[in-house]
């Protein structure tokens, strides 16, 4: 960052401010440091600094075995756990070629779904308390709660479940789970409209997030944004339509658009991620096959030599896994993760520039990063 | 006697605090003390029984305008020392000029009232209808007092104040405002 | 000289603790009221229902370590909290809490004093409380806080315009600037003037919430964006000074719309005979229960709105508050010589 600038005014002499936000700062989500350089309130440019999160997760994993891992990724989208395993065991799978039994298919498609709303919920109440209504935080909380209860009776952990395997799950459904399921369904689905009521159409939260932080469809696709971020701007992409994985190809479910690519749009494309959510999950609660719950899966997992990609839509955004295996050792010659919380941080500096300190924080909030998947 | 005390004991803190404010180096200090001395001034009104005018002093100079030079102290950068001049002691004769025409002017105001001469007593003045009203108002409250000679004696002067006023606000608008 | 000084001192005596005990109770009752509003429980732990929170708290702050940054302007430091703290505590010099009562005989009235300038008293007792905000933000020697106090020192100005105006048109109604007065006055027009001044009623309400930094006007401590605001630097008691001014400024800009807009210590509907009845209940019961009945409002307010932006809030003052109060005031006046 260079030095602040001197505007000489016509009697006075204005310094630019340069403002550090955080890594201890209430609104940044974690361990993010945010330089602001300011002229009054207005933001001129910031800089985005990570790494106080690092923790080395894909050098890590070049020194674990293929089943180890499975409890790194746990620790990369803490707030989604669920989803990076199921990207990081379909992956695996897809350099195994794997088949992964219908009824497996189908739980990681719910795990994802409920992945999604714990995750979204977070964000909405997040978000909704950087910008100053805290009520719905705790609302969300209290939903988000079901959902981890609902983790608990399957895998027996509330944050980090390590709940996959490659090839299929580690174990099976506990009985009524999929009726407890759908129960969760109903009472979030009035949940949402609580929300709505206390955010869509107040004026103040019109007034605080249209306009702020407005990014083209083409820019956002240029900047490598991906998730409701990019799809807040209008550009259809969901790799659960584009290139579907688990049991996305037999739901039945729509991809909300925003329009004007602001921070509203991208608040109401979530928002309707949530009824979507519910929709596919209620899909796949009353219809799990009957089957195995595991592939044929060799007892030494050793994959051929090769690399592959493969991409899943996790809360935040294309989370994409790119592991080359030597089809030697026991654990994967290089691990690269395509984190969508890191690429939609790049469009921030793009997105602050111009607005004011206020809008900042609701920018934070509004492209949904969670640190740990930023920094690894 | 009491009274005595108290206005000679206000009078010497709002000199003292007067000094300061020129003084005093931290230029947000000497603001405070600024705010410190119109403290003291209302003090002095409710003294001379005016609280109207106490409050208000508190309420413009206290609360409002001086909160206005904070802001502006505090936002500018006052630390570069001022350029020099090629006249160094171009200030202090403007100082010495200036403080020459106050002694001047508070020794005219001394021998004046000293002489003894015609005061224009206020309360005496013949009975016009306003006149009455002020004094039946004086049992009620000086509020009244003031509205009544601001708007009957004294309206004209109001009225250009205002107008002043009024070509004030214009002109600061029109240089903050960078395009119009 | 018992009328003279004992009665006035005990009166302050009084005042000065029901108000320090009701500010602290105000936390609680804050805390107790967002929470039930966010589906908790609030403090339970300490005492029945966390009765005794409050003292918990307070203990907890003074035993705190107080810490004066280095860089900071000692004595502006030191001052800030003070200054912010008493002018809003000598604002209850003039609140009339109720009417008179008898006791052992004399005829005592429910207000440390009824000066005929009240009402400006108040406004310019209060505007004086903004340097407490100002002077803290700035001695600081921070930045957060600076950019706070920025934020303070523009945002009580231009609501202090607004409040200042709407009460001009209730005085234009009532007729004076004593706060006893007004309370009459509304006895003898047989109406709140909540009623005859609605827009000022809700101009007031706006700018209160503006003027004691509640949600969605915090903007000078906005937590989520500037890390706590001004006081950001502040610790222990010194904290506590500020944390404790903000709500004795809220239950005066309860008390100030109690007296002028929901009748003061006034029964509903006084003049309805058959009501007499409510008479029994003690003046300063009605007081108490409109003042809280306005707070319970702000608390409400807080836990459902979200935080308007610092410009947001500066046009919404400007160019729909003043304004509207302006007109509010020239309609009353012509109304008022029209019908006079």
């Amino acid at each position: 960052m260079e030095t602040p600038t001197v505007h000489h005014g016509a009697m006075f002499d204005t310094n630019e401010l340069v403002l550090n936000m955080g890594p201890q700062h209430p609104s940044t989500h974690g361990v993010l440091r945010v330089v602001l350089r300011l002229d009054g309130e207005k933001v001129v440019d910031a800089d985005v600094v990570i790494g106080y999160l690092h923790r080395g997760i894909e050098k890590l994993s070049e020194n674990r075995n293929w089943t180890q891992i499975i409890l790194l990724t746990d620790r990369m989208d803490y707030v989604a756990a669920a989803t990076s395993n199921v990207g990081y065991c379909e992956t695996v799978e897809k350099l195994m070629s794997l088949e992964v039994p219908r009824r497996a298919r189908y739980v990681r498609t719910i795990l994802c779904e409920l992945q999604r709303i714990a995750s979204h919920c977070l964000w909405v109440g997040t978000h909704a308390m950087d910008i100053g209504a805290m009520t719905v935080f705790l609302y969300a909380f209290r939903e988000r709660e079901l959902i981890l209860d609902l983790f608990e009776e399957f895998c027996g952990a509330r944050l980090t479940y390590n709940s996959m395997r490659i090839g299929g799950l580690p174990l099976d459904i506990p009985p009524g789970w999929d009726k407890k399921v759908l129960e969760f369904c109903k009472i979030m689905d009035s949940k949402i409209d609580e929300y709505e009521t206390l955010l869509t159409h107040n004026r103040i939260w019109l007034e605080r997030t249209r306009g702020i932080g407005v990014i083209s469809g083409p820019e956002a696709a240029g900047l490598g944004l991906c998730g409701p971020v990019l799809r807040g701007s209008g550009v259809p992409r969901d790799v659960r339509k584009d290139e579907p994985y688990a049991a996305y190809d037999e739901m039945t479910f729509d991809v909300p658009l925003g329009t004007s690519g602001d921070t509203y749009d991208r608040y109401l494309v979530r928002m309707e991620e949530f009824r979507q959510s519910l929709r596919i999950i209620r899909q796949a609660a009353e219809g799990i096959p009957d089957g195995p719950i595991v592939g044929k899966v060799p007892r030494l997992i050793k994959p051929p030599a090769g690399e592959t990609y493969h991409a899943i839509e996790s809360p935040k955004g294309e989370l994409g896994f790119f592991i080359v295996s030597d089809g030697k050792s026991t654990n994967p010659y290089r691990f690269r993760v395509r984190s969508p919380s890191f690429c939609n941080l790049q469009g921030l500096r793009r997105l602050v520039r111009g607005h004011l300190v206020a809008d900042v924080v609701a920018l934070i909030g509004s492209i949904d990063i969670v640190l740990g998947e930023v920094d690894r | 006697m009491g009274q005595a005390i108290a206005f000679y004991t206000l009078s010497a803190f709002i000199l003292g605090f007067a000094v300061l404010v020129v003084s005093t180096k931290d230029t947000v200090h000497s603001v405070l003390f600024l705010v410190l001395d119109f403290l003291f001034v209302a003090a002095l009104y409710v003294l001379l029984g005016a609280p109207f005018l106490a409050a208000i002093q508190v309420l413009v100079y206290a609360g409002g305008i001086v909160v206005l030079y904070l802001f502006v102290v505090m936002l500018v950068n006052l630390k570069r020392s001022p350029e020099a001049h090629h006249d160094p002691h171009r200030r202090a004769r403007l100082g010495f000029v200036l403080a020459a025409l106050v002694l001047i002017e508070v020794g005219a105001i001394a021998a004046y009232s000293a002489g003894g001469p015609v005061r224009p007593a206020a309360p005496q003045a013949p009975p016009t209808a306003a006149a009455t009203a002020v004094s039946a108002m004086r049992a009620v409250g000086n509020t009244e007092e003031v509205g009544w000679l601001l708007y009957t004696n004294y309206l004209i002067p109001f009225e250009v104040a205002s107008m002043l006023l009024l070509v004030a606000m214009i002109g600061a608008i029109v240089l903050a405002k960078r395009e119009l | 000289m018992i009328d003279q000084l004992v009665i006035p001192l005990v009166k302050i005596l009084i005042v000065l603790n029901a108000t320090l005990v009701g500010v602290t109770y105000m936390v609680l009752l804050e805390r107790k009221v967002i929470a039930w509003t966010q589906s908790r429980l609030g403090p339970m732990r300490v005492g029945p229902y966390g009765a005794l929170q409050p003292i918990a708290d307070a203990l907890k702050l003074m035993i705190k370590e107080d810490i004066t940054p280095v860089r900071a302007d000692k004595w502006v430091f030191t001052a800030a909290p003070i200054v912010a703290m008493v002018p809003a505590l000598i604002v209850y010099a003039v609140i009339p809490f109720g009417d008179t009562v008898n006791l052992f005989g004399r005829e005592i009235p429910l207000y440390i004093t009824d000066i005929n300038v009240g009402l400006l008293y108040i406004v310019s007792v209060a505007s004086v409380g903004v340097y407490g905000i100002i002077l803290g933000g700035y001695a600081s020697n921070s930045k957060y806080p600076l950019l706070a106090s920025l934020r303070a020192s523009a945002q009580l100005i231009s609501y202090e315009v607004a409040i200042t105006l709407t009460l001009v048109s209730v005085i234009l109604v009532a007729g004076s600037l004593s706060m006893v007065s007004i309370v009459r006055a509304q006895e003898s027009a047989h109406v709140w003037f909540a009623f005859l001044q609605p827009i000022a009623f809700v101009i007031f309400f706006i700018g209160g919430l503006a003027e004691t930094n509640r949600s969605p006007f915090d903007m000078p401590e906005a937590e989520q964006e500037l890390t706590g605001g001004f006081h950001t630097e502040y610790s222990g008691m010194r904290f506590a000074l500020f944390f404790l001014a903000e709500y004795a400024n809220m239950i005066v800009v309860a008390s100030v719309a109690t007296t002028l807009f929901l009748g003061g210590w006034l029964r509903p509907f006084p003049n309805v005979a058959w009501l007499s009845f409510l008479d029994v209940i003690p003046s300063w019961t009605w007081f108490l229960v409109k003042s809280f009945g306005f707070l319970y409002i702000f608390i409400w307010v807080r836990a459902t709105l979200p935080r308007y932006r610092y410009d947001q809030l500066m046009r919404l003052g400007w160019k729909v508050l003043i304004p509207l109060a302006i007109a509010n005031l020239v309609i009353t006046g012509i109304v008022k010589v029209l019908l006079l």
